[in-house]
């Protein structure tokens, strides 16, 4: 690895022979994941990326304990994951900020979900401050811009300092810039905090940007087809050679890898 | 001198926009003595009605000493009006300084002017014409002697209605929240509650009456219960829903972040169901003033439905129209007050909903 983060050796998350599968409204099974097995190493940031309907959010899902496997299992330092729990943060797309409450209030949110509040009040303003939203203290979320809220719903998962810190699409709503903002801001806090990420993105250039390693999925079945190591320095340059050709092998293995022409739907 | 009137005009579209009338213009010291003449001019009128003109009606004018003066309720009407003269003459006098308060002032001038224009009119056509049947619509005077004559039965029966309504909506509140929480929580709750809450919620509450009044010891508590059922049902229905429309999504962000069932409901869940809670509130409140004075009236030792009664059996209804004037003011008062938390609570909504 070549990478500036410090990566300590070893595996943090183990997903084991996953699989999980959906009945759709015309009652088709569908295999949203065949097979899955990933490990995930300590302090790595790690992309999951395919297309619409591959079961990546699905599979981040599982690894949060919001859905569970059929068979197979996963584990996060040998410890079996069973359902949602502080230790693995969660980022969603968009909407899940608290609107009643101010950015410091969404904040503290996990703090008060587990009673430990009053000890631990001062970090609020550490990771406000982290995140680069002081002076926003008071806002609610309607009155801030949607980067700005990505900012708040980071800072709320990192509060409870998780061991991995998982991204459903966190820039998907948002327009370029804003996004390049967010992904500068990512970096920074995995180089600072060493927390395990693991983002689910449609983006080959974020992923390649941000990225340790790259999980490339495939749909119908939801399959892993391959990982790629980004042997890049950081900071990334999205226009060097190496970042093109990275990003050249990685659409052509796309195009090869859902050659056979598939029916467009979502899961 | 220019300079001063430069960043006067400059100043010109912040001051416009505090003024938060549909239709409000800013007015100009210059133009202020109209509307100054306007808002005292329709109470003027009132009392040169009711002192200029005389009364044909059969109405006895009697003496009454109030704290060693003698009034007759004419003079106590003219009283009254001159007060409100005072009041806005003043109120008129302090505005002339503040370009927001005149406005708001000059606003308010032809409204006021059309009440006092409206009770002369009312005092003219009634005692003095006889236009209006007596003693369906006694004069604007002739009401205010209830408050003389009995001002402390008035008041009396006044608390006899605010603790009845007190005591039944905030249990009903209560109940309501509760159970829309359950209901909207708990799938099965929903399944053998929601339904039953459906058919009794068309019910009027006062259906309930001959019920409530064989069942319970008290007619006060009797009237209790018919508050409660009928804020109950409507809090209830619109909890449920406001419970069960929250976001997947934050609930499963609070899951993440560590939180068990009762954070999910009481600081997920409740709160996102806020406004809906208050609309119900809102509601239940119309429903709960319309019980209490049925109440009142078919079955209650007090309160100002009693009163009403009580005063229509002896033709008295000068004493109906007080009684209905202090209910315009008390629930009113509750409405606001109601409105005051309920901004309060939803602060957040500020500048998100449109208002």
């Amino acid at each position: 690895m070549s990478t500036n983060h410090p990566v300590s050796e070893g595996i943090i998350l183990k997903i084991e022979n996953v699989n999980r599968t959906y009945i759709d409204e015309d009652d088709n099974q569908v295999e949203a994941l065949q097979d899955i097995n990933l490990s995930v190493r300590r302090g790595e940031f790690l992309s999951i990326i395919g297309s619409s309907g591959c079961g990546k959010t699905t599979l981040l899902r599982l690894i949060a304990g919001l859905d569970k496997p059929e068979t197979g299992k996963l584990t996060l330092d040998g410890e079996e994951i069973v359902g949602p729990d502080p230790q693995r943060g969660y980022v969603f797309q968009q909407g899940g900020l608290f609107n009643w409450l101010t950015v410091e209030k969404n904040i503290a949110t996990g703090l008060k979900a587990r009673r430990v509040y009053k000890k631990n009040k001062d970090l609020i303003s550490h990771y406000i401050n982290l995140v680069g939203l002081t002076g926003f203290e008071k806002a609610y979320p309607h009155q801030i811009s949607g980067g700005m809220a990505q900012r708040v719903a980071i800072a709320r998962a990192l509060i409870n300092n998780p061991k991995v810190l998982l991204l459903d699409e966190p820039m998907g709503a948002l327009d370029s810039f804003t996004r390049a903002d967010i992904q500068e801001k990512l970096l920074e806090l995995h180089k600072k905090n060493k927390t395990t990420m693991i983002l689910v993105t449609h983006d080959v250039d974020e992923a390649i940007y941000l990225s340790d390693r790259i999980v490339i999925m495939t749909p119908r079945p939801g399959k892993i087809s391959e990982i790629m190591e980004v042997n890049l320095p950081h900071p990334r340059d999205r226009g060097s050679t190496q970042f093109l050709a990275i990003r050249k092998e990685i659409l052509e293995k796309f195009h090869l890898a859902s050659a056979l022409p598939q029916p467009e739907y979502t899961i | 001198m220019g300079n001063v009137s430069q960043n006067y005009t400059s100043a010109l579209p912040i001051i416009k926009s505090k003024l938060s009338k549909k239709g409000q213009k800013l007015i100009s010291k210059k133009e202020w003595p109209v509307y100054f003449i306007l808002t005292l001019a329709g109470f003027a009128t009132a009392i040169a009605s009711n002192a200029f003109i005389k009364q044909i009606a059969d109405v006895e004018i009697k003496v009454y000493n109030v704290a060693g003066i003698n009034l007759t309720f004419n003079t106590f009407y003219r009283f009254v009006l001159g007060l409100l003269i005072l009041i806005y003459g003043i109120s008129g006098i302090y505005s002339y300084f503040d370009p927001i308060r005149r406005s708001n002032f000059a606003y308010r001038a032809p409204f006021r002017f059309a009440v006092g224009i409206g009770l002369g009119l009312w005092d003219f056509l009634g005692t003095k014409l006889l236009l209006l049947p007596q003693p369906f619509f006694p004069g604007p005077a002739k009401i205010l002697e209830a408050f003389i004559m009995e001002g402390d039965f008035i008041w009396e029966n006044t608390l006899y209605s605010l603790r009845l309504f007190v005591v039944g909506f905030s249990l009903g509140v209560v109940f309501g929240i509760g159970t829309g929480i359950l209901i909207g929580w708990f799938p099965k709750v929903y399944y053998w509650v929601y339904p039953v809450l459906k058919m009794t919620g068309v019910i009027p509450a006062v259906a309930w009456m001959p019920f409530a009044l064989t069942l319970f010891p008290t007619p006060f508590m009797a009237a209790v219960f018919l508050i409660i059922i009928c804020a109950w049902f409507s809090i209830a229905g619109l909890t449920a829903q406001g419970i069960q429309s929250t976001p997947k999504a934050q609930l499963e962000v609070a899951k993440t972040l560590g939180a068990k069932t009762s954070f999910l409901v009481f600081h997920v869940a409740v709160p996102h169901a806020m406004p809906q809670i208050f609309t119900g509130i809102s509601n239940a409140n119309g429903f709960a003033f319309t019980t209490l004075v049925m109440a009142e009236m078919m079955g209650q030792p007090g309160g100002l439905g009693y009163y009403i009664n009580l005063s229509k059996v002896w033709s008295a209804y000068y004493k109906v129209f007080a009684s209905i004037l202090v209910m315009a003011i008390l629930f009113s008062l509750i409405m606001k007050i109601i409105a005051k938390i309920r901004d309060r609570v939803l602060r957040w909504q500020k500048g998100w909903v449109k208002e």
